[in-house]
């Protein structure tokens, strides 16, 4: 049977656009089911907000199945909050006890604009993939399935790679806003396929270089690693690296490229 | 506007109708194609795959999502997996069985032409894939591996653990930001379309609004299409994602495009039941879970036991006692009223007596917990999460939610809306499923439109604008429509009234499942029809929607969804109450057998129900394509 938590207070991150100063605010939530997700709580805060006038909190959320990636939240310091391997929307009140002080903020990093309240830019991800996260196959020419057998281990290694929701949990817990982990986990995806071996070392390059532009420098802290929902290892990062610098050798020829 | 239905179904014997079309069809030469401008609203699968193909073929392409990058389409949520007529298992399957269950598990209210399509390029679509990268399951000797679907007796499904959608919509999107890097699809992100503008008879482009900025912004094009998903959220509590709207279908509707089978809603019946009235979303159990999974109820309405303690006997499992046959994987719709009916019987399970039992300990006994965790592990852990129990102890709770719309925009062979250069692909449109989905086939539908049909059937239409002037955005009809939108997003703020839109959105919602959901009759669509109306005029004068028009406002987002959603909801019961008989997800309880079963009438409405906008919400416009079946037999559906 669910239980209800008599009050929480929240302090909440409010800002009214990238170039506004910011402050928290408090709130406090009377009788919430533990039943209710993390977000239903913000849902109910909002609802009350908006009857009594004021504008609602602006968040970004949407599947709530823990798998769009779009939320976001850092839940009292953490990246998705206090659950290991949950994202905030899969995050439940039963997490938390009567009384508790919740702060929740939006991800901090550089690379990641604050647009409002706790809603960030994320586009740089986007960035990463444009310049390499693919393999390059026109559209109906392709050989059939089973042609190239794929080893179970190696299909598995690389599906747990691409359990990567793109949420952004990895930049925002490392002190030096890195995405070596989010970058790392696509090349490792691709990279362990029989697939992905003809562009292997190009995505390599093209991925670390656009990576590199937006985001800071990986100094192996592995916050990344316990912050993600989708619990990616940082051995991703290892073969990232790996791949990187064969790929100073092996893409000699097309250096060329701008 | 009068609207006439033309399918443009292809002529010859039904297996060679697609390859002639193709050998048939006008084309576009590789230098002409980027003098054409193409609109994708929407980056899901259907979407994402369109733009990606349409840009690599060398369209001109403009791609919009409201999302801040396409990667987090709903098409993600989709666990399962995609069916393909590979017959890698060599157990019988091949195109024609595909084809063949999908239109039963439809009911027979599909359009052989488009499910026959749809079957034949299935196999590409597993190839296409695969080649992209997608790390689908695997067999030790690396060969893909299937599993089973309800409605099939084949093991036809590709998957990649249970995010197959996942891995799907990430291929699909890294394609389609290949196109992005090199230019030739650009992409609006956090851009929702709020119309469509007509010129002369046809679709001439959209009119956006940025989220960001509340800007709105005109964007003139030789072709639009929409590929925004389905229409689910009309329910309030469903299992799409809290974005999913039927926005831009509804607008295109109001600007001519007819709308083509409302009722048809899939009811899933393995959704994590309603815990409390706060409640945002359902969240779905994949169907997979079937595979191993015992479904039973206590026989005892007064059962007060834990699930490990009720003696075999004591159970009913109702589905293996009904439908021998096809037992625990029974088709969906099936399944679900199985299910409603233990519960409405009083033999629902769990702390608000509204589920049932999803039993995993045989299957543990037979193959050990690590085999299941493997198989379902993340399923496992996600139901854990919401619900605090652990499925490897006591058995899940499940309860049918409404998961996939099957009406939609009406659309020809050619995926055409009723209005010439406005194509819809993927759940918007309404062509491939009939009366009922079976599971795994929407993955299959988005991406063969998206990949596959499109890419070939939209060349016919632009060949006819090539080296033609077309209306750009200083047309007055842009700023007409520019200026319409902006009034209706200004009214909204200008209410002032006491609710927020989640309150009237919630309420709109249990009309429309109480009376419109599992099941329909006369009295009860009716008693709907009156009471949506004195709902919308209540929501008219008291919403409140705070914040401005001119910065990000997701309240004001939302309140112009539910507006479309309450006029989309009349219609879904009007369409309901004019089908005078049951299929599929339509079930009207006037029309049923002796046994419970839903009861076609084949004679009367073996035909798609496409309603015309009439300016009027109660009173739309009814046409109808009557469908003709040349090589399928009318059956009735048996699970037994």
């Amino acid at each position: 049977m669910s239980n209800t938590l008599t009050h929480i207070t929240l302090k909440i991150w409010r800002q009214a656009g990238p170039d506004s100063p910011g402050q928290f605010e408090h709130h406090v939530i009377e009788k919430i089911s533990d039943e209710a997700s993390f977000l239903e709580m913000l849902d109910i805060l909002n609802e009350q907000l908006i009857e009594s006038g004021q504008e609602a909190i602006v968040f970004d959320h949407d599947c709530r199945e823990g798998i769009c990636g779009t939320c976001s939240l850092m839940i009292d310091g953490l990246a998705h909050g206090p659950q290991k391997g949950t994202a905030t929307c899969q995050l439940h009140m039963r997490t938390f006890k009567s009384g508790d002080v919740i702060t929740i903020e939006p991800w901090r990093a550089r690379a990641f604009p604050i647009i409002k309240d706790l809603m960030v830019d994320r586009s740089p991800f986007d960035r990463i993939v444009e310049v390499g996260g693919f393999i390059t196959s026109a559209t109906g020419g392709a050989p059939d399935a089973n042609l190239i057998p794929v080893p179970k281990p190696v299909a598995d290694a690389s599906m747990d790679a691409a359990a990567c929701i793109g949420c952004g949990a990895c930049v925002a817990a490392c002190p030096n806003g890195a995405a070596n982990l989010f970058t790392g986990a696509k090349l490792a995806h691709l990279n362990l396929l029989p697939q992905g071996q003809a562009e292997r070392y190009q995505r390599a390059e093209a991925m670390v270089e656009e990576m590199d532009e937006h985001f800071g420098s990986c100094t192996n802290h592995g916050e990344c690693e316990a912050a993600c929902p989708k619990e990616i290892s940082i051995d991703v990062i290892a073969l990232m690296n790996s791949d990187y610098l064969k790929s100073k050798f092996k893409n000699r020829k097309s250096l060329s490229r701008t | 506007m009068s609207i006439t239905l033309d399918s443009k179904i292809p002529d010859g014997p039904l297996a060679d109708k697609w390859s002639n079309y193709i050998a048939g069809q006008k084309l576009v030469n590789p230098a002409n194609k980027r003098k054409f401008k193409i609109i994708v609203v929407g980056t899901g699968l259907a979407g994402a795959s369109a733009a990606a193909t349409l840009g690599e073929l060398g369209y001109n392409v403009e791609a919009f999502t409201f999302h801040d990058s396409p990667r987090r389409a709903h098409s993600i949520a989709a666990q399962g997996g995609i069916n393909a007529a590979k017959n890698y298992q060599g157990d019988g399957d091949s195109v024609h069985r595909l084809f063949y269950d999908t239109v039963k598990g439809g009911d027979f209210r599909a359009r052989e032409a488009n499910v026959h399509r749809l079957a034949e390029v299935s196999v590409n679509i597993i190839d296409q894939m695969v080649a992209q990268g997608v790390p689908f399951a695997r067999e030790y000797g690396g060969m893909l591996s299937n599993r089973s679907f309800g409605g099939a007796q084949v093991s036809r499904t590709f998957y990649a653990r249970g995010q197959t959608g996942q891995q799907l919509l990430i291929g699909a999107y890294q394609q389609m930001a290949r196109q992005v890097g090199l230019g030739n699809v650009k992409l609006w992100n956090r851009v929702e379309m709020v119309d469509v503008v007509n010129i002369d008879g046809r679709c001439a482009g959209i009119v956006t609004r940025d989220l960001l900025t509340g800007e709105l912004k005109s964007h003139a094009a030789h072709a639009v299409i929409l590929a925004t998903g389905g229409y689910g959220n009309a329910f309030y509590l469903s299992t799409n994602a809290m974005q999913c709207n039927v926005t831009a279908a509804w607008r295109a509707h109001r600007r001519g495009a007819a709308f083509a089978n409302p009722c048809y809603t899939q009811i899933h019946p393995t959704c994590i039941p309603q815990a409390d009235d706060f409640q945002s979303k359902l969240t779905l159990m994949s169907e997979s879970l079937r595979n191993d999974g015992r479904i039973w109820v206590p026989k005892d309405p007064d059962e007060t036991r834990p699930a490990a303690q009720v003696p075999e006997d004591e159970r009913d499992y109702y589905l293996e006692r009904i439908y021998p046959s096809f037992g625990n994987l029974a088709p969906r719709d099936v399944s679900s009223r199985a299910a409603k009916r233990a519960v409405d019987a009083g033999q629902g399970v769990g702390p608000l007596k509204n589920g049932v039992y999803l039993d995993f300990a045989a299957a543990i006994e037979r193959l050990g917990a690590d085999v299941i965790g493997e198989r379902y592990g993340n399923l496992f852990d996600m139901y854990e999460r919401i619900t605090g129990e652990n499925p490897y102890e006591t058995p899940m709770r499940i309860y049918p939610a409404s998961h996939y719309t099957m009406g939609g925009l009406w659309v020809d062979y050619e995926l055409q809306t009723t209005v010439p250069g406005l194509f819809c692909a993927g759940e918007a449109n309404f062509s491939d499923h009939g009366a009922n989905r079976l599971g795994a086939s929407a993955l299959m539908q988005g991406l063969s439109d998206g990949y596959f049909v499109l890419p070939y059937t939209i060349a016919p239409y632009l060949s006819e604008w090539l080296n033609k002037p077309i209306p750009d955005e200083s047309h007055e009809a842009f700023a007409a429509a520019e200026a319409e939108a902006s009034g209706r997003f200004q009214s909204y703020l200008d209410i002032g009234g006491t609710r927020s839109p989640d309150h009237f959105h919630r309420e709109l919602g249990k009309i429309i499942w109480d009376y419109c959901g599992m099941d329909r009759n006369q009295a009860g669509l009716e008693k709907a029809m009156s009471e949506i109306p004195a709902l919308h005029e209540e929501f008219k004068k008291d919403v409140k929607v705070t914040g401005d028009a001119t910065s990000i406002n997701q309240t004001l987002e939302k309140v112009a969804r539910i507006d479309d959603f309450f006029e989309l909801g009349m219609l879904m019961c009007k369409d309901a109450l004019v089908r005078e008989e049951s299929c599929g997800g339509h079930f009207r309880s006037e029309h049923q057998t002796d046994e419970g079963e839903a009861l076609r009438d084949d004679e009367n409405f073996a035909h798609v129900t496409a309603w015309e906008w009439s300016g009027d919400m109660a009173n739309p416009i009814e046409h109808r394509e009557q469908l003709e079946y040349d090589v399928v037999q009318f059956q009735t559906r048996s699970y037994k």
